[in-house]
């Protein structure tokens, strides 16, 4: 069994190699606060304009943030608010998905309706209606709902194409007939063959989140305390930090979001991979 | 009898998992002459699709050719480079394949079909001689000219079947193998595409394989049966010969089964399962559910012998019985 | 074609623009006893200056139609008048400038630039895609795409920054920023033309590079998918080249749902562009709807936020009327 566990895992190295980036990530927050001050990330913690040194690792931003603080925990909150969202976009979308799916009929109609409206009229758009009128109210939490409210379509589709196709299959015909009621159906026969879609749907509903409120953020539509990466991406744009040349704050911020969307890549491809075997190389 | 138009020796294919290999067809051995029809009978999974598959080179991975001979008319088609297989493929050996629901290109007219399949053999016909072949090869079928201009979702099933029948019959090709034509049509459309399709094959005088398990079409549709099990071809033979007498035990279990309009009696099964394609345990691949196995038929697998003429079985019990 | 069909998706069209501009007039309301608009245009009136007669017409005209006094449908209907006749008002920061007119002069800069990145993305990233999907493709594709794939999930505007750095910056090769040179009139010499496509240059190859990734992905899903069929099959035992099967077969079919997700992903297309234009400072919708937020002019912000909507409408029926001529099923239904 386990043999064919590390062939696997050679055929397939990507979803291995996205969890260690997550893994690291999570080191990282979780053992960074012992050896750096996160209160330092706020404004006015030292000089402004300092190049990176011994004493200041990342430097300091123009308002006086230190910048190795602001990283750990920009890249925390930007995390939580993409992992909020995601996940309440996914049980709102599972749900609602597989209510469509399972109950058809008008149900399904509205629903899908509903859903094609709003993958349609741009996410962006709404948001900075949104953002834009409740600038002052902003802070992570509401980031997160906000970006939410429209992370729910994609999984929302999915699964209601998973259950569609599923629910004519033969077992679950069995089931029925076997007298099982519609709720251990769902919960006993279906939600299983559902997992690796729920979980690639995740893995989409996060990066979409991240990519959504990150996007906000840059455009000054982010929580105005909370040095998000996003927030400080916009920090750089307005205090023109590239033409100053300064790489410290510019970069940092940029590499993180590298990072976690090549993570989040990493781990969706090697789902996928997992999920449709015919995209599997054969030896 | 004709000369051999089709020798296929010992070919053997396997597919390659993380497991191990799986014998899907093991040293499957057989003739077949000019204008000859075969029948290849078998549970599911007993390696008749997979033969037919390999006589094409079309065995994908992970699944591997890992020895055999496929002799058409003189040439060993393992022996040929891609580029010389696929000009065999349609033109030597065509398939017309299973239940065609879904076996032409949803975005193409079906004389676009035609023309695909004749000009990648052969590109000096000119767009009027090609309508033309199109309109006589549509007719030959049973089907009116103006399905040409159609796509293929415009078909029925027996009609989209019969244009597969049509093309697999365009180049003139010396063995047409049928991999259960008729298996998802209903029985009237089911005898009319059988009609189309002997009447087609004598009249090209070409050998047809017809894969598939419905005995009873093959009682009446081949010259020759051939049964497999579990990727062993066990038992050849002329088809009445075989229905009447079937000499491997397995044939006879099987014969067995079949229910018969005369008799009444209870549905008889074979006991017992097909063994496992990846760790066969050693000697006949029949001998856990044989009646009468014995000593060698433990130890090493039967090779498949012609007992008598024309009738060849892979068991020792027949060699050398009489009639 | 159906008649039917037609009707459908432009029904659908005129729900998604209805659905959207209602939204954009009833989420601000949300926010608890709160105006922001008539606090904006106080701030106005009060530092109005010169023009103050006119900001106090323009006071009076918007309490008129949007005042807190008036019933909310009423307010409503007034607004979706204005909607209808694309008057957007007078933009808060540019005054006397309308928003109408400053959104008019973005538009091309923007549908250019979006058109032009979004072809060339979509149509070099599903031929690598389709190339990577297909089992003859030489090893060396692979390689030389892994970089593109990793890149597809990257946003836009992040390819945009680090673009900016190395080309513009470091290398000096292409300009920092803006549509074109600053200062000059927009003409058709070919002195101006060169000007705007090497301004154009990097915001595209950011939305190009990030794109090829995300269409050669979802095109390799397909084709992996598309080869699995019986027709596919079928045509290599009719011996027929593997270039045929590649494109008539397989790529001709695997482009359908690929272009499906084309017409789903247009809205966030047009998201990441507007935020490329942000960093290069391009002069399309993305600047003035980032110095509309900036500015808290919230009459342009709801302008441009209608335009996006239409726009991805507008693509999104476009698509889907082009959509039966790819696939003959559509077009040809059995009754």
């Amino acid at each position: 069994m386990s043999s064919q566990f590390w062939s696997y895992i050679r055929r397939n190295p990507l979803l291995l190699v996205g969890v260690s980036l997550f893994v690291l990530l999570f080191l990282f927050w979780a053992i960074g606060p012992t050896f750096i001050d996160v209160t330092k990330a706020r404004p006015i913690s030292a000089m402004a304009d300092l190049a990176p040194s011994a004493e200041y690792p990342l430097g300091t931003d123009s308002v006086g943030r230190q910048l190795l603080p602001n990283l750990l925990a920009g890249s925390l909150y930007t995390f939580e608010i993409g992992l909020a969202a995601g996940t309440i976009g996914l049980l709102v979308g599972t749900i609602l998905g597989f209510v469509a799916g399972y109950f058809g009929g008008t149900v399904d109609s509205i629903i899908s309706t509903a859903a094609d409206v709003a993958l349609t009229i741009p996410a962006l758009a709404v948001l900075v209606v949104i953002a834009a009128v409740i600038k002052e109210g902003l802070n992570v939490r509401s980031m997160a709902l906000i970006v939410a409210m429209l992370a729910w379509m994609r999984p929302a589709r999915t699964i209601r194409a998973q259950v569609l196709s599923m629910r004519e299959r033969p077992y679950v015909e069995i089931a029925r007939l076997s007298g099982m009621n519609d709720f251990q159906i769902i919960v006993q026969e279906l939600l299983p063959n559902l997992l690796p879609y729920l979980a690639a749907s995740y893995v989409g509903a996060v990066a979409a989140a991240l990519l959504a409120a990150i996007g906000l953020e840059a455009m000054g539509l982010g929580p105005q305390n909370d040095p998000t990466l996003g927030m400080t991406i916009f920090w750089c744009n307005y205090y023109g930090a590239l033409l100053r040349g300064m790489w410290w704050w510019w970069a940092p911020p940029i590499a993180a979001i590298l990072y976690v969307f090549m993570g989040l890549f990493a781990i969706s491809s090697g789902l996928d991979e997992l999920s449709n075997p015919r995209l599997r190389r054969a030896r | 009898m004709s000369a051999a138009v089709l020798q296929v020796r010992n070919l053997c294919v396997h597919y390659d998992t993380d497991a191990g290999p799986i014998k899907a067809a093991e040293n499957v051995t057989f003739d077949l002459a000019k204008g000859e029809r075969l029948g290849l009978v078998g549970e599911s999974g007993s390696g008749k699709s997979t033969t037919v598959l390999a006589l094409l080179r079309m065995v994908t991975s992970p699944g591997r050719i890992r020895s055999g001979q496929v002799v058409v008319d003189g040439t060993d088609l393992m022996q040929l480079s891609p580029e010389q297989m696929r000009r065999m493929r349609g033109s030597a050996v065509s398939l017309i394949p299973q239940a065609a629901m879904n076996s032409l290109n949803p975005v193409m007219r079906i004389r676009d079909h035609f023309y695909d399949t004749i000009r990648a053999h052969d590109r000096s016909m000119d767009r009027r001689q090609l309508a033309e072949h199109s309109a006589q090869l549509v007719e030959s079928v049973g089907l009116r000219p103006n399905v040409l201009g159609m796509y293929p979702h415009e078909l029925s099933g027996g009609m989209k079947q019969r244009v597969c029948i049509a093309m697999g019959i365009c180049l003139q090709p010396k063995v047409i193998i049928a991999d259960e034509p008729t298996s998802a049509l209903d029985v009237v459309v089911q005898r009319q595409v059988m009609e189309t399709l002997g009447r087609i094959q004598r009249e090209l005088d070409a050998a047809i394989i017809l894969v598939g398990h419905d005995m009873g079409l093959m009682a009446q549709f081949v010259d020759k049966l051939g049964i497999m099990y579990a990727g062993r071809l066990v038992e050849v033979g002329p088809v009445a010969d075989v229905f009447r007498e079937p000499l491997h035990p397995y044939t006879r279990l099987l014969i067995n089964t079949l229910p018969s309009l005369d008799v009444k009696a209870v549905f008889k099964g074979i006991p017992g399962t097909t063994p496992s394609l990846l760790n066969a345990p050693p000697g006949c691949a029949f001998h856990q559910r044989c009646p009468d196995a014995s000593g060698s038929c433990y130890e090493s697998d039967h090779v498949l012998t012609e007992v008598l003429p024309g009738r060849w079985v892979a068991c020792p019990c027949y060699a050398g019985a009489a009639a | 074609m159906s008649l039917q069909y037609v009707v459908r998706r432009v029904l659908l069209f005129l729900l998604i623009i209805w659905v959207g501009t209602s939204l954009i007039f009833f989420l601000p309301k949300l926010a608890p006893n709160r105006d922001p608009v008539a606090q904006r245009l106080g701030m106005l009136a009060a530092t109005g200056g010169v023009n103050s007669d006119e900001i106090d017409a323009m006071v009076e005209a918007y309490r008129a139609k949007f005042g807190l006094d008036l019933p909310v449908w009423r307010q409503y209907l007034n607004y979706m008048g204005d909607m209808l006749r694309f008057d957007f008002n007078y933009s808060l920061a540019m005054y006397p400038a309308t928003v109408i007119e400053i959104i008019g002069r973005a538009v091309p800069w923007s549908v250019g630039l979006l058109a032009v990145s979004t072809f060339f993305a979509f149509l070099l990233g599903s031929l690598l895609g389709g190339l990577l999907g297909w089992p003859r493709t030489p090893r060396i594709v692979h390689y030389i795409s892994t970089p593109f794939l990793m890149m597809s999930s990257v946003p836009y505007y992040l390819l945009g920054l680090i673009v900016m750095y190395i080309f513009a910056f470091k290398l000096k090769w292409l300009p920092l920023g803006g549509g074109s040179q600053y200062g000059t009139m927009p003409s058709l010499s070919w002195t101006f033309i060169i000007d705007v496509v090497q301004h154009a240059i990097l915001p595209a190859l950011s939305m190009v590079i990030a794109g090829i990734g995300f269409w050669a992905l979802s095109m390799r899903g397909m084709m992996v998918t598309t080869l699995g069929e019986d027709y596919v099959m079928l045509a290599e035992a009719r011996g027929l080249s593997p270039r045929r099967i590649f494109f008539r077969y397989a790529m001709r079919n695997a482009i359908l749902p690929q272009t499906t997700g084309l017409a789903l992903s247009a809205g966030t297309i047009l998201s990441g562009s507007l935020l490329v234009e942000v960093i290069f400072r391009y002069p399309g919708m993305g600047s003035v709807l980032y110095r509309a937020i900036t500015s808290f002019d919230f009459f342009m912000i709801y302008g441009v936020v209608f335009f996006v909507v239409l726009t991805v409408g507008l693509a999104t029926l476009m698509l889907d009327l082009i959509y039966p001529f790819l696939d003959p099923r559509i077009r040809y239904s059995r009754q």
